[in-house]
């Protein structure tokens, strides 16, 4: 190993035939799932996006061939239902899927096609991360990748359940769960993601996230001048943007796409249940064992006395009635 | 022969100097000691999961994958030997009159100033609340927990309802521990309550302080004749 990789600003380049070091490492992570106070890295790497322009798509599904090539995973053969999805949803196996809509536009009557890369967003407010209990299971670089650590991870569904987006799945085989890593593997050593690689019409892309926006801008602009006139860029603020993010053309109605969620945002019940929950809950708890503890140790014990023991001979030979009558 | 109204058919004094009474028969006491080995179980793995402070917690189950698999598995022994215990205890733990007097005086409960209060049957509105309570807080957190069970009923509600029912097992943990350091402490507070699980008995001073009615008709039935 000679050299440490570059940052990679597009995945149209070739890797070098040198062996070079890794380049995404331990300390520049700046989210640990389940961990308080992560130590800030030194160095700040620049962030980086993927970029899906949805209008550009030809749903040749050459993406999810190369995420499967590259991750070596292996999704099942599954039936043709009569649907294009294939297989039918993420899976443990498929990070990612194209999934198409026939939608009639009110406007013009037409039948529009729509086709959207589904998969993880890479939020920049990671919902899953959030939720996950592991430490160390769920990590966020300071490039904005999202990754998950299946060594540490559990398989309690948690993400699933943190996750604006239904994106992690779990392993029936290995109980550990499973997502678009932002093939931060590749991007480690200077590479883009497979799937912006393979894809012929340049409708996935990738670099820096600042000339992605630049990009996305003009192929806004683009669309607009050829009458979309609200197509714009699906970034969404409530999770603090993404890195991975789309222009659509119909920017204005992201839930046409097959269910992309309008407004995104981590879920208030998750906020709720891992944020004051947690803290009240705990201290609650705390209170009331100690509490018990201590009063346990020093409260006058409520003790049976002698007379009482003797009234209980009494009433029993009685048969059951003393002073106060028979029951 | 009639139903005992204060106590159960097999509640019976087994000696008379000193007096001893059988409370609890062997099945319901070792039925009791799986409850209660489950929910401590339960509430050490689930609260590795809780809070990140306690995920050492799933040390003592051998890790993370093996705490978050056993959890609910122990969930699920222990509603199946609670609603056992439910089926034996429901009856004498319905509200009577009694347990209106009792609550009002409860300053006396706490100080132990028993004989300012009402005679009580086989049990006070206190281990009644703990009773209904934990009804209660298992039924929530058994259907709450299928909710989440990745690993079997990953599928079985939508993410939204997930949210949800993963919020409401949260709380109601925390309210079932709750009640159970209530549970815990009230046996050990009150001298001469465990023996009822451990050998079964209590003494005829326990029974004659804390829960007269009950002794009272123990006594009437041992006179007139043996109930069995
Ligand atoms: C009655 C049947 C029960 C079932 C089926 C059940 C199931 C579950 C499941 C599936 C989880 C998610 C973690 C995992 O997959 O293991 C969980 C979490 C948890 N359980 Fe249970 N459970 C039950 C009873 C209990 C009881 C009695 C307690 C308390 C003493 C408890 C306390 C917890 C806690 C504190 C969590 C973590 C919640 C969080 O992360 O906020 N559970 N339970
Ligand atoms: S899309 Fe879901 S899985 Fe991906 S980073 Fe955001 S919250 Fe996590
Ligand atoms: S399944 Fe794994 S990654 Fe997901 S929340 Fe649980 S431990 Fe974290
Ligand atoms: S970035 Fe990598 S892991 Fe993610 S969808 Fe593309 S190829 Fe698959």
């Amino acid at each position: 190993m000679s050299e440490t990789a570059p940052q990679p600003k597009t995945a149209a380049s070739n890797p070098p035939v040198q062996p070079i070091a890794s380049n995404l490492l331990p300390s520049d992570v700046v989210r640990i799932s389940a961990t308080k106070d992560v130590p800030q890295p030194d160095r700040q790497l620049t962030k980086v996006a993927k970029l899906i322009d949805v209008s550009k798509c030809i749903g040749c599904k050459a993406c999810q061939s190369a995420c499967i090539e590259w991750n070596d995973t292996k999704p099942e053969v599954e039936t043709n239902v009569g649907v294009y999805e294939n297989p039918h949803d993420l899976t443990p196996n498929m990070f990612t899927l194209m999934r198409f809509t026939e939608w009639v536009n009110p406007e013009t009557d037409n039948l529009e096609w729509l086709i959207r890369k589904d998969g993880c967003m890479h939020c920049e407010d990671p919902g899953c991360l959030k939720a996950c209990p592991a430490p160390g299971a769920i990590v966020q670089y300071s490039n904005g990748i999202v990754d998950f650590i299946h060594e540490n991870c559990i398989g309690c569904g948690y993400c699933v359940t943190g996750c604006p987006f239904d994106i992690p799945r779990i392993s029936k085989v290995d109980h550990k769960s499973y997502k678009c890593t932002l093939c931060s593997d590749r991007v480690a050593v200077g590479q883009g993601p497979a799937c912006a690689k393979a894809c012929p019409t340049q409708a996935i892309v990738f670099g820096t996230k600042e000339d992605m926006i630049a990009h996305a801008n003009e192929r806004v602009e683009d669309l607009k001048s050829r009458g979309y006139e609200n197509a714009g860029i699906y970034d969404p603020a409530g999770v603090g943007g993404t890195h991975v993010f789309y222009v659509l053309h119909h920017a204005d109605k992201p839930s046409i796409y097959e269910k992309l969620p309008d407004d995104p945002r981590i879920s208030p019940v998750v906020e709720g249940w891992k944020g004051v929950t947690k803290t009240a809950g705990l201290a609650v708890m705390g209170v009331a064992a100690v509490g018990a503890a201590i009063h346990g140790i020093f409260a006058r014990a409520n003790k049976v006395d002698e007379h009482e023991e003797k009234e209980a001979e009494k009433l029993v030979s009685s048969g059951g009635s003393d002073d106060r009558g028979a029951v | 022969m009639v139903r005992p109204v204060y106590s159960e058919p097999g509640d019976r004094i087994e000696s008379t100097r000193p007096v001893t009474v059988s409370r609890y028969r062997g099945f319901i006491r070792a039925n009791h000691w799986v409850t209660a080995l489950s929910l401590i179980l339960l509430l050490l793995s689930g609260l590795a999961f809780f809070h990140p402070s306690l995920y050492f917690l799933t040390g003592l189950f051998g890790g993370g994958q093996t705490a978050r698999w056993l959890h609910p598995i122990i969930g699920v022994v222990l509603f199946v030997s609670f609603m056992v215990m439910f089926i034996q205890l429901w009856r004498l733990n319905l509200p009577t009159p009694d347990d209106k007097a009792w609550l009002n005086q409860i300053g006396d409960v706490v100080k132990g100033n028993e004989e300012n209060l009402p005679e009580l049957g086989k049990y006070n509105a206190g281990q009644k609340f703990i009773f209904w309570g934990m009804t209660l807080l298992i039924v929530v957190l058994i259907v709450s927990g299928i909710m989440i069970w990745e690993q079997f009923f990953g599928e079985l509600v939508s993410i939204p309802t997930r949210r949800w029912a993963v919020l409401t097992h949260a709380l109601a943990a925390v309210a079932i521990i709750l009640v159970f350091i209530l549970h815990v402490y009230a046996a050990f507070w009150t001298r001469g309550t465990l023996r009822a699980m451990t050998r079964g008995t209590v003494t005829g001073g326990w029974a004659y302080r804390h829960h007269r009615k009950w002794l009272r008709e123990l006594a009437g039935r041992r006179q007139n004749g043996p109930a069995e």
